[in-house]
């Protein structure tokens, strides 16, 4: 399994051509916390690059982009309770949503973990 | 539910850190600060302010069982009681009629009493909207005699009157934008926002049913010409641009992003919501704007915010007229005014989009912002928009030397200064400063946005202020941004001195409790 992260602060976990997606502790440290996530149903196509969830802090409404093309196979029931894991536990019981990936291929040009703490380390 | 204000802090009661308040008082009230419980807490259910007579039991009861058999919990209360108790409430309130209201976007300027007086005269007052349109010419004079001026200041041939507030107008005007594209058989589905736009504006764009573009700020926090220019095509309805837009910056480029959106075949909508730092100097209609709406609330003085509602006219090029919303009102030749509405629309206004309000549109905002502009005259609007913009500047350079201001550099601000949280120290926030601005007496000013600056913080202080109170805000601003820098823990603990200390503000969006119940019955 590899993980990846994307310029705007999601993380993909990648298993063969299933992966699961979240927001970085970065990203939900600059959100403040966390108090409504809006994910996507079971089913719904996400295209790269485009939105596929909100999520909603004290300060903001912010849309979470797709990672990767794919289809979504199901979305963490325990955001809904509970959106403060996300803070809590950003980038493992936090996680948003799992998708089946279109084509592995639209990995390429995402950043591994130390290339993602440079370019946190840059902002 | 645990009980109303469950840690049990009253005025008086000091909290550690804070300075000694003197003696407690047995009612918790501290002099003229007064401890107002929630209503339903003050009376029980057995007063009321109003005398029913016994209902006539002679009369046939037609409820079929479904009369009520037990009280429905309404708090009992005699006359004097409800209005001591909003009235209380209503010292612990802010407004702009208290003080400078610095809230960034918002416009929150005086709102002369001139306007008052007139929306109040009966003939307006009291004009119900199906008076037959004989018997309410002066009414319709109004609104007609208003949109003629929206059309003047803006350089726009057409208006539409009915939509009730800003983010109305945006999807009046997108709309309209999507009826003529429909009309040239066009599916176009994307729309473009750039980040500096207003919030409402890419909701708007998903409301009528468009994907939703981003377009990235330039470092002088102005539209990305280039990025812009780069994602037109064929599948692009339009862009959403405000101007100037939420960083208090005007687009210089405005002209060459219409032109260029012109010859993509998209429209271009121009959220208005800051027209009050241009009007009488810039008219949208020349910088190529196909539909801009105008917050009469704001631009024009209308109270709003919790003291009344909105009004969104929209101006429309002479591509978008033909599809602008019903009714319109209309002079004819012999002087008198008539409404155009579904049954009269004829031929002329056949392409009509459709109605967006039931009546008119929001009658007591137009006989005040027409008041505005009379009792301003256009010389007057002129410097309504010049001197929005000088107080905004005198604020923006008054402080980049404590708060950074990270577009001071590009030049001057329009009607609104925009700072950001990076010399904060000591792990505070913008929400601290602006805690800490509570106790100095002042309503914080726009915090969190635009999103383009980290702990955004945009202050508006509009035309209406003098010199004194600027220099009375900027001092005490400057305070509190000066404690914030130096990492001053007591700001984490502000407010000290308002009739509630911190509120946790997660917890209240998180599980926010939206009804009152009786504890005793919990």
């Amino acid at each position: 399994m590899a993980r990846y992260f994307t310029e705007d602060h999601e993380w993909i976990d990648v298993d063969g051509d299933t992966a699961t997606v979240g927001i970085t502790d970065y990203a939900q440290g600059q959100l403040g916390d966390i108090v409504f996530v809006e994910l996507p149903d079971a089913g719904a196509k996400v295209a790269k690059g485009k939105d596929a969830a909100v999520v909603e802090s004290v300060k903001a409404a912010s849309d979470v982009y797709a990672p990767i093309t794919g289809e979504v196979t199901e979305g963490n029931p325990a955001l809904e309770d509970d959106p403060a894991l996300v803070n809590s536990d950003p980038e493992d019981g936090g996680w948003f949503f799992k998708l089946t990936i279109a084509d592995t291929g639209e990995l390429d040009g995402l950043m591994d973990e130390a290339a993602y703490k440079s370019f946190c380390d840059g902002l | 539910m645990s009980a109303p204000n469950a840690s049990g802090w009253k005025p008086g009661i000091p909290t550690a850190g804070d300075t000694p308040a003197g003696p407690a008082t047995a009612t918790g009230n501290r002099a003229l600060m007064l401890e107002e419980p929630l209503i339903f807490e003050l009376a029980g259910n057995d007063t009321t302010g109003v005398d029913m007579p016994e209902p006539d039991n002679a009369a046939p009861n037609r409820l079929g069982g479904r009369e009520r058999s037990a009280p429905i919990g309404l708090p009992g209360l005699s006359e004097p009681e409800t209005v001591r108790h909003y009235t209380r409430l209503s010292r612990q309130n802010y407004a702009i009629d208290l003080g400078l209201f610095p809230l960034g976007s918002c416009t929150m300027k005086h709102n002369p009493r001139l306007n008052e007086k007139v929306a109040r005269m009966p003939g307006f007052l009291d004009c119900h909207p199906l008076t037959p349109t004989q018997s309410a010419q002066g009414a319709l004079e109004v609104i007609h005699q208003l949109g003629e001026w929206l059309k003047t200041l803006t350089g726009m041939p057409a208006v539409a009157m009915s939509p009730k507030a800003g983010a109305h107008g945006e999807l009046c005007g997108i709309l309209a934008i999507r009826a003529a594209l429909e009309a040239r058989g066009d599916a176009r589905k994307v729309i473009l926002c750039p980040e500096s736009a207003h919030g409402t504006n890419p909701a708007t764009a998903a409301f009528a049913g468009y994907e939703v573009e981003d377009i990235p700020a330039n470092a002088n926090g102005r539209v990305d010409l280039a990025a812009l220019e780069a994602r037109l095509g064929p599948d692009v309805a339009g862009v959403m641009i405000t101007n100037p837009n939420t960083c208090g910056l005007f687009e210089p480029d405005f002209r060459k992003i219409a032109d260029a959106v012109h010859a993509a075949g998209g429209f271009v909508y121009c959220d208005g919501a800051n027209f009050n730092a241009i009007v009488g100097r810039v008219r949208p209609g020349d910088l190529g704007v196909d539909a801009m709406h105008i917050n009469l609330h704001k631009t024009f003085s209308t109270p709003h915010g919790g003291g009344g509602p909105g009004s969104g006219p929209v101006v429309f090029s002479e591509a978008l007229a033909p599809y602008a919303p019903l009714p319109f009102v209309e002079q004819l030749g012999d002087g008198s005014f008539h409404l155009v509405e579904e049954e009269t629309a004829g031929e002329h206004h056949a392409k009509s989009f459709g109605r967006m309000t039931a009546f008119n549109g929001q009658m007591g905002m137009f006989t005040r912002a027409l008041t505005y502009i009379l009792s301003h005259g256009a010389d007057g609007l002129r410097q309504v928009a010049e001197d929005a913009v000088l107080n905004a500047n005198y604020v923006l350079r008054s402080l980049e030397d404590v708060l950074h201001a990270p577009f001071a550099h590009s030049g001057p601000c329009m009607h609104e200064a925009l700072f950001g949280d990076k010399n904060f120290t000591g792990g505070l926030s913008t929400l601290d400063l602006a805690k800490g601005l509570i106790d100095e007496g002042y309503h914080p000013m726009t915090m969190y946005f635009p999103l383009v600056v980290h702990g955004a913080m945009l202050v508006e202080p509009t035309e209406t202020e003098s010199k004194a109170a600027l220099d009375q805000f900027i001092m005490a601003l400057r305070s509190v941004a000066e404690r914030a820098n130096a990492g001053d823990p007591t700001l984490k603990t502000a407010p000290h001195f308002a009739p509630r200390r911190r509120l946790d503000e997660t917890q209240a969006a998180r599980k926010p409790l939206l009804a009152w119940s009786d504890p005793a019955l919990v």
